[in-house]
């Protein structure tokens, strides 16, 4: 595999714009960024400073306008889709805050979804679910189908889904949106969890104090540029506000 | 086997929905196996009563002979030929000597054919053993079509006048013997049937006839001169083409079925695709290809039918085996132009049940496909917000 350096993600005067009507909507606007194994970063600011589209290209799921995006050693912006879905399934995970968990599977099913395209027998499959659902504390649950969780087990489903196949990047994007205190953090403690004891990298799409309370790298993004990219003590435990 | 596995569950999961697009898929697999098996039914019985009672192996026509015009008949006639005089006195064919006549019922004139048969013959099944002549009456056989048509009854006379081979009119009265039951009409229709040796001395026709009858299954089909050799293709021609033409218009409302079916289940695939974006951004974002997204959104409609054609087993099976048992009763008076029964019984083969399986699992697999093309322009960010490209 090629490797830019020691990074596991690089960016590069990454430009992307959207057509809005006949002018161009710049959302991100030269950004680069490097990202090393086992970070803890996020990307901070308000709506529409660019931190969703940051995801979108690094995960594969968008090409930039101009610039250039490495991730594991692969060029974003010159992979087919086949390529750029081989490199999702193999290499990211993803959270998303809606948890967008596949409704008419059980919890079991959803989080052994992503193993299914990988070449993995029935067994080895059951044992990295159930240690997945180990991890969020949900393997009493694996039976049930997703209308019958609450927000924060849905998120925590999302993020055994995650990481499952223990992917060397997670992104998630507004993770917490839609969950309560005490859901958000047990789902933060979880994630430092995971990245401490499997190394994983989580970059962060957010505006929430809860998580930005957890980031050891702040990258503050506005008008689809970097304002700031700094490192930073995260703070242990709980926090006292919403 | 991922994508089979995927699609079944995704089905299974989509409850009422799925399952009333199957039923009606279903419906429409027993009706279309229904309606099929009741023309080839119609088909086979049809052409099995017209082989039995009129065609048997096949027929010899005399050169002149058309029984599409009886204008003919006064020339349609000749010496039976060797060869087929050998076959008829081993038993392996009948003549019949056909000719054009005139009856009075109840004072009025009526044309009809007046055909001569060999009362022992055993070729074709017309009961012409009661032709039997006992006494100087001549016994005449008619069909219940000839006889409602007539107001004759068994045991009447009726005045019967003709032109002999010379052209020389002539009348006798014959006895009806025996009215006879049958369905083919073209045995029965303004027809008289008498012994054939009196019908050769009343028209002067020693040993002729106009058409030879071969028996059933009759290999040997020696080339006569001044006779033409039908065969059952030929002789049935009219009734295939008869079949044909009803199966068409009856097919219409088994096209209209599975039209309605096809329509349930693009319906629920267009659904699907709007309302399942999200669904498709997430298995994108999990490393599925569009085209993996396609193939499983297709054969979740496919398999609709898979899930029908299971069903209509299930309730269409046993029903289609009573509906073989018991037959189809026929309303009274109803006529299709061919020989049927009181009771259509169906005609089933692997064939048909295998082509309309197929059939309905190709429809429906097109139909399935058509509103996933949209899915290979889909945009995984836009598709996660649920959002079409």
């Amino acid at each position: 595999m090629e490797m830019s350096n020691s990074f596991l993600i690089t960016t590069k005067d990454l430009v992307r714009t959207f057509p809005m009507g006949r002018t161009k909507i710049f959302a991100l606007d030269g950004v680069s960024l490097n990202f090393k194994a086992g970070e803890f970063a996020g990307l901070v600011g308000p709506s529409g400073s660019g931190k969703t589209t940051f995801l979108n290209i690094v995960g594969s799921l968008d090409s930039p306008t101009e610039g250039s995006a490495v991730v594991m050693g692969k060029k974003i912006e010159t992979l087919s889709h086949k390529q750029a879905a081989w490199l999702r399934n193999k290499n990211i995970g993803f959270i998303f805050q809606t948890f967008n968990l596949l409704p008419v599977y059980t919890v079991y099913e959803n989080v052994e979804f992503t193993l299914l395209l990988l070449k993995m027998s029935a067994n080895e499959r059951r044992k990295k679910v159930m240690q997945a659902l180990e991890w969020v504390k949900l393997a009493d649950r694996a039976k049930s189908k997703p209308s019958q969780l609450s927000g924060g087990e849905s998120q925590r489903v999302a993020v055994a889904r995650a990481v499952v196949k223990e992917p060397p990047i997670i992104l998630a994007d507004e993770p917490t949106a839609n969950l309560d205190a005490e859901n958000s953090y047990n789902i933060l403690d979880t994630m430092v969890t995971l990245n401490r004891e499997l190394g994983t990298t989580f970059i962060f799409a957010t505006h929430d104090q809860k998580v930005i309370k957890y980031l050891r790298r702040k990258i503050t993004l506005f008008d689809g540029k970097v304002a700031k990219d700094e490192q930073v003590e995260p703070e242990k435990g709980k926090g006292e506000e919403q | 086997m991922i994508i089979p596995r995927l699609a079944i569950k995704n089905l299974m999961g989509a409850g009422i929905r799925t399952w009333l697009n199957v039923v009606v898929l279903s419906l429409a697999f027993v009706i279309i196996i229904f309606f099929q098996s009741l023309y080839k039914g119609m088909g086979d019985q049809a052409k099995e009563a017209k082989i039995d009672i009129e065609f048997a192996g096949g027929q010899y026509w005399h050169e002149e002979y058309d029984p599409l015009d009886p204008l003919t008949l006064e020339d349609a006639h000749g010496f039976v030929p060797g060869p087929l005089q050998e076959k008829v006195d081993k038993g392996e064919a009948a003549p019949i000597l056909v000719s054009q006549a005139s009856i009075y019922p109840e004072g009025r004139l009526q044309t009809i054919i007046l055909k001569g048969i060999d009362p022992k013959q055993t070729i074709i099944d017309l009961p012409s053993k009661f032709l039997v002549q006992e006494g100087d009456d001549v016994p005449a056989l008619i069909g219940t079509r000839m006889a409602k048509n007539t107001g004759l009854n068994q045991g009447d006379m009726i005045t019967v006048r003709w032109r002999d081979a010379k052209g020389t009119f002539d009348a006798r009265d014959f006895r009806i013997v025996q009215i006879m039951r049958t369905t083919v009409e073209t045995v029965d229709q303004g027809q008289i049937w008498i012994p054939l040796e009196t019908m050769r001395e009343l028209m002067g026709m020693e040993n002729e006839a106009s058409l030879v009858v071969v028996a059933k299954n009759t290999v040997n089909i020696p080339a006569v001169q001044g006779w033409e050799f039908k065969n059952l293709e030929f002789l049935l021609a009219d009734i295939d083409n008869l079949i044909k033409a009803k199966s068409a218009g009856g097919s219409i409302m088994y096209v209209f079925l599975l039209l309605l079916a096809m329509l349930a289940i693009f319906n629920t695939q267009v659904l699907s695709i709007f309302r399942r974006r999200k669904e498709m951004g997430t298995m994108m974002a999990l490393g599925f290809t569009r085209s993996k997204v396609i193939q499983l959104f297709t054969l979740e409609g496919a398999m609709h039918s898979v899930l029908a054609a299971i069903i209509a087993a299930v309730y269409g099976i046993p029903f289609l085996v009573w509906f073989d048992k018991t037959g189809f009763a026929l309303p009274q008076g109803t006529d299709f132009g061919f020989a049927l029964g009181e009771k259509i019984f169906p005609g089933y083969s692997i064939g048909m049940v295998v082509g309309t399986v197929v059939l309905v699992l190709m429809v429906t697999t097109v139909v399935s496909f058509l509103p996933t093309r949209r899915i290979a322009k889909l945009k995984p960010t836009d598709a996660l917000r649920g959002k079409m490209s």
